[in-house]
């Protein structure tokens, strides 16, 4: 039989958190497994402090706290920018439910939100205080020691961002794929491109290839040829029920070219 | 093992009881209180027939953890009609044939609940993303549609 302890600050829930513990965000992906049987966790440790939801603005960077769900996030104007990928996560029900804490540990296809958080540079502070880098925190998460406290990034301008999720069913569906890029640019050409993929990987990964073909070019046609043909490199999908990995990586850069171009229809 | 104390208002009405650790809120209503209104179909989120309202927003009652609706509000299909008065969306929902097998309806019903309450006047593509986590194997969705934007209507006149 499962234990619940509920806490009132993050430190004292990390305090308690052992190998066999899951910290509690919305549960959509923990309840399914105390429903299934999962063995793999005997305790459930949660936080009863509602700042852990807060979404907020501090030194110029948005500051979206771990228990936020994506209806949170939907709804304060300070991640305007972040509502339509938040729309996009499962249905009303899950996004009255789903926290930025979860999402940030969602396994394979999950993790669209993450995504997006990639392509922004977002930075993941820890309960102990520490910050790291959100590429840094996606490759060494299922080592992680320690909660989530929140997350920061820093508005993009404009049409900068772009965010576009592939899947069968609409409007409700799990991803074939997701697509979060941030597109910067200087004098019209495009500096310091981010290009993120979801369900490309065991985590939302960076197509580092792409990012640096887009160096200084236009975004057109001709511009983004050479980072198409590199989209895939360094992603490494799996076949699942939805699609096989190899037509992840044929369509990958498709979709791509639709993002990067404005293109097409979700 | 311990039980947990859990209070909170159901259909408006003061609820308490204990739950083992890990208890699910759909399992709680349905066992522990006796509230056979929401359904099981997955257990694990992708059905909806176990939504629930909590605090007027609709939830998965499956995938919800009992004891962290402590001091919250929480409606189902049990409370929608008063004694043999259906509610309009019950009504409408029977009269455009929006139930077949009936087991979707509940999830359905609040679904539609927590989308009219916030928008009197959706477009069917918002009633569409309403229900979207909704699955119903048996009408092929399109009266259940037609049935909340009936309600919609026949609400917006009754106000006006
Ligand atoms: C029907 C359905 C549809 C879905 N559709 C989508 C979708 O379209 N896109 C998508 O990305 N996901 C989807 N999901 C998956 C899931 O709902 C989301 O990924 C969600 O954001 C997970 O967050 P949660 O708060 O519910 O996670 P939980 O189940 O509470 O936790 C998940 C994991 O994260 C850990 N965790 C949570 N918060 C913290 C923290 N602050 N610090 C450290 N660890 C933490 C938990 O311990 C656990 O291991 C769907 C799920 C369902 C049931
Ligand atoms: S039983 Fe809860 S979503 Fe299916
Ligand atoms: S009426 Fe049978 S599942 Fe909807």
């Amino acid at each position: 039989m499962l234990t619940v302890e509920t806490f009132d600050t993050l430190a004292q829930a990390a305090g308690a958190m052992t190998p066999e513990s899951r910290f509690l965000g919305g549960g959509t992906l923990i309840m399914r497994g105390v429903n299934y049987g999962d063995q793999s966790f005997q305790r459930i440790v949660r936080v009863r402090d509602r700042s852990l939801r807060e979404i907020r603005s501090e030194s110029g960077r948005i500051v979206i706290g771990a228990g936020a769900t994506m209806a949170d996030v939907m709804a304060a104007s300070e991640t305007s920018f972040l509502a339509d990928v938040a729309r996009q996560v499962g249905g009303p029900a899950v996004r009255n439910m789903a926290t930025i804490g979860g999402n940030l540990f969602a396994p394979h296809p999950y993790g669209d939100f993450t995504t997006a958080l990639l392509a922004l540079d977002a930075s993941v502070r820890l309960s102990d205080g520490s910050e790291q880098p959100i590429e840094n925190f996606l490759s060494a998460r299922s080592s992680m020691r320690g909660l989530v406290a929140s997350v920061s990034v820093s508005r993009p301008m404009g049409d900068e961002f772009r965010f576009r999720k592939v899947s069968r069913v609409k409007p409700k569906g799990v991803s074939v794929m997701s697509i979060a890029v941030w597109l910067p640019r200087q004098g019209g050409r495009i500096s310091q491109a981010r290009i993120a993929f979801g369900a490309m990987g065991p985590t939302p990964l960076r197509a580092k290839a792409a990012e640096q073909a887009l160096e200084g070019v236009n975004l057109d046609a001709q511009g983004i040829e050479q980072a198409l043909s590199v989209a895939t490199a360094g992603l490494s999908p799996m076949d699942d029920s939805l699609a096989s990995a190899w037509y992840r990586n044929e369509v990958a850069p498709v979709h791509l070219r639709r993002v990067l171009l404005g293109e097409g229809n979700r | 093992m311990a039980k947990t104390p859990v209070r909170f208002t159901l259909n408006g009405s003061e609820t308490a009881l204990f739950v083992d650790g890990g208890a699910n809120l759909l399992d709680t209503l349905r066992r522990g209180v006796g509230d056979l209104s929401p359904k099981y179909g997955c257990g694990q989120g992708t059905c909806g027939t176990c939504t629930v309202l909590i605090d007027g927003e609709p939830h998965l009652s499956c995938l919800t953890l009992a004891e962290t609706v402590e001091g919250r509000s929480i409606e189902t299909t049990g409370g929608l009609s008063n004694g043999a008065d259906l509610h309009p969306l019950q009504r409408v929902f029977m009269e455009n044939f929006g139930a077949q097998c009936g087991y979707c309806t509940p999830g359905m019903l609040m679904a539609a609940k927590a989308l009219l309450a916030k928008n009197p006047n959706p477009s069917r593509e918002e009633v569409v993303e309403a229900i979207s986590g909704n699955i119903c194997r048996c009408t092929g969705y399109e009266p259940i549609i037609d049935a909340i934007l009936a309600t919609a209507g026949q609400m917006r006149g009754r106000v006006a």
